[in-house]
Parts: structure tokens; C-alpha cells; sequence
């Protein structure tokens, strides 16, 4: 294999994961909230496909692209939520979401 | 060390550079429409690390449905709730704060520590893998073989989750007009 080994990308895919988990954290805006969830998940998809490489085996893309559709499935649902917030005219803050119903 | 080599280590970090920034601006950016626009780059420097680990199909899925369709999604969305409405930070360096930053900084040393002391052993050689590895014909083979039933409820998943979409959006106009819930 060319270039750094499997645990070069092992540490990088931590790392976006690590950088999204603190975005879901600490910020309020759901819009920011989903685009972390997505660095989350992606950051995942990395170490799959890394430890698909290094087992020379094809399940773990297999599984990647799995989770890029749950992503978008997730995504359809979050904006829905932030659209729905838009139109009821709630602030979009995540604060003012703790209650299911009025 | 082969020119090959090299070649190839310039582009991995140029993609880790890439990655690790817009990750970065993702979270700290206070615009959310520019933070949109960083998860984009990032996502495209991510399909750079997929290519160099021979996932050809998966990249090109990445650049396609995530960079193209998902994104694109977001950018509307953003668009229509507008981004100057933008709380940044949970004020200023309250406890929520710092105990974000610290469970943060604990799950990647976490998680660097395991990788470092499995990187030594069991990560050091990469198997040889075939010149096909990666390639539509053969992950698609695997999803229709054994990876069907997946394939079948993501599909589900998928519809469930248009519908949901769809019903979301609806019933908040429905209320906006003074119409039953």
C-alpha cells in the first residue's frame, strides 16, 4: 500500500469525529447541530473504509454506504424540523425545541 | 522511498490539511451558510482519503448523493430560515462550554490511544488487494448477495423517512392558515 499505513486515516477519521461530537455540543443552532451530526458520521465512514482497506475486505464500504443513506434520511427529518420551526415562527434555537407539543 | 510514494503522501496530507480545516470551520463559523459551505469542502477531501484507500464507487457516492443532493438540500434550507439568526456559542465560556471542549478533547484522546497502541501490531500491514477491489461491479454484487436484507430496509428507511419529510412540512402549513391540526 502507497503512502501512510491504515492508522494515519484511523487518526484522522477520529479526529472529524472528535471536531463534530464538540459542534453537537456546543452549538445551539440546529442547522449547525446537523452539519456537525454530518462530520460525525462521515469521520465513521472514514474508519470503515480504512478498516476496509486494511482487512482487504469489501463489507466495510458495503456498510459506508449504508450509512450514507441513514445521513440523508436523518437530514430529511432534521430540516423538516427546522422548516417547521421556520414556519410556526420559533426561533431557531435549539433551547426553545425542548417540549414535543405547545 | 519511490517517487510514487511520495507523490502519494503529498496528496494524503494535503487532503488532512483539507479535512481537519473545514472541519474546524464547520463548527466555528458563526454564518451558517458558510459553515455549509466548509462541510462541502470537507466532504470532498474525505473522497480524496476514500480514493487513496481504493473505494472508487464510494467516493464517487460521496461527491454525488452527500456534496451534490444532501448539500444542496441544506443550502435551501438555510436559504429559506436564514443564516444571520445565528446563536454562536452557548455564551460566552459558561460551564456548557468548557464541559463540551473537555468531553470533546477526552473522546479523541480516547480514541487516539487505542489506535496508537493497536498501529504497532495488528494495523501495521495492509492486505494486498486485487486491482478490482472497490469497484461498482463487485459492491454491487455484495449488496444483492449478501448484504440484501440491508439494502432492503435502508430502502425503507429511506421512503419512511421522505414521507416523514413530507408530512413535517404539511402540517406546519396547514396551522399557518388556521385550519384543524
Amino acid at each position: 500500500m502507497l503512502g501512510p499505513g491504515i492508522a494515519w486515516y484511523l487518526g484522522v477519521g477520529s479526529a472529524v469525529f472528535a471536531i463534530g461530537a464538540a459542534g453537537v455540543m456546543l452549538r445551539r443552532n440546529p442547522l449547525i447541530m446537523l452539519l456537525a451530526l454530518e462530520l460525525m458520521l462521515n469521520g465513521a465512514n472514514l474508519v470503515l473504509i480504512a478498516f476496509a482497506r486494511g482487512h482487504g475486505t469489501l463489507d466495510g464500504q458495503v456498510f459506508a454506504l449504508a450509512v450514507m443513506a441513514v445521513a440523508a434520511a436523518e437530514v430529511v427529518v432534521g430540516l423538516g424540523l427546522v422548516v417547521a420551526m421556520a414556519r410556526r415562527k420559533i426561533e431557531i434555537d435549539v433551547d426553545l425545541l425542548s417540549r414535543l407539543r405547545k | 522511498m519511490s517517487a510514487e510514494n511520495i507523490i502519494v503522501w503529498i496528496v494524503w496530507f494535503a487532503a488532512a490539511a483539507g479535512c481537519l480545516g473545514s472541519a474546524l470551520a464547520v463548527v466555528l463559523l458563526r454564518n451558517a451558510l458558510f459553515a455549509a459551505l466548509a462541510l462541502i469542502g470537507n466532504l470532498v477531501s474525505l473522497a480524496v482519503f476514500y480514493l487513496l484507500l481504493s473505494a472508487e464507487f464510494v467516493a464517487a457516492a460521496q461527491v454525488l448523493v452527500y456534496a451534490g443532493a444532501v448539500m444542496v438540500m441544506f443550502l435551501f434550507v438555510i436559504a429559506y430560515v436564514g443564516w444571520n439568526l445565528d446563536v454562536a456559542w452557548t455564551g460566552g465560556p459558561s460551564w456548557q462550554t468548557l464541559g463540551g471542549i473537555l468531553a470533546a478533547v477526552a473522546l479523541l484522546a480516547q480514541l487516539l490511544v487505542v489506535i496508537a497502541l493497536a498501529a504497532t501490531n495488528q494495523l501495521k500491514h495492509a492486505k494486498h488487494v486485487s486491482a478490482n477491489f472497490g469497484d461498482p461491479a463487485s459492491i454491487g454484487r455484495l449488496f444483492l448477495s449478501n448484504h440484501l436484507l440491508a439494502f432492503e430496509v435502508i430502502s425503507i428507511v429511506l421512503l419512511v423517512a421522505a414521507i416523514g419529510g413530507v408530512i413535517l412540512g404539511a402540517q406546519s402549513r396547514r396551522t399557518r392558515t388556521g385550519g384543524r391540526r
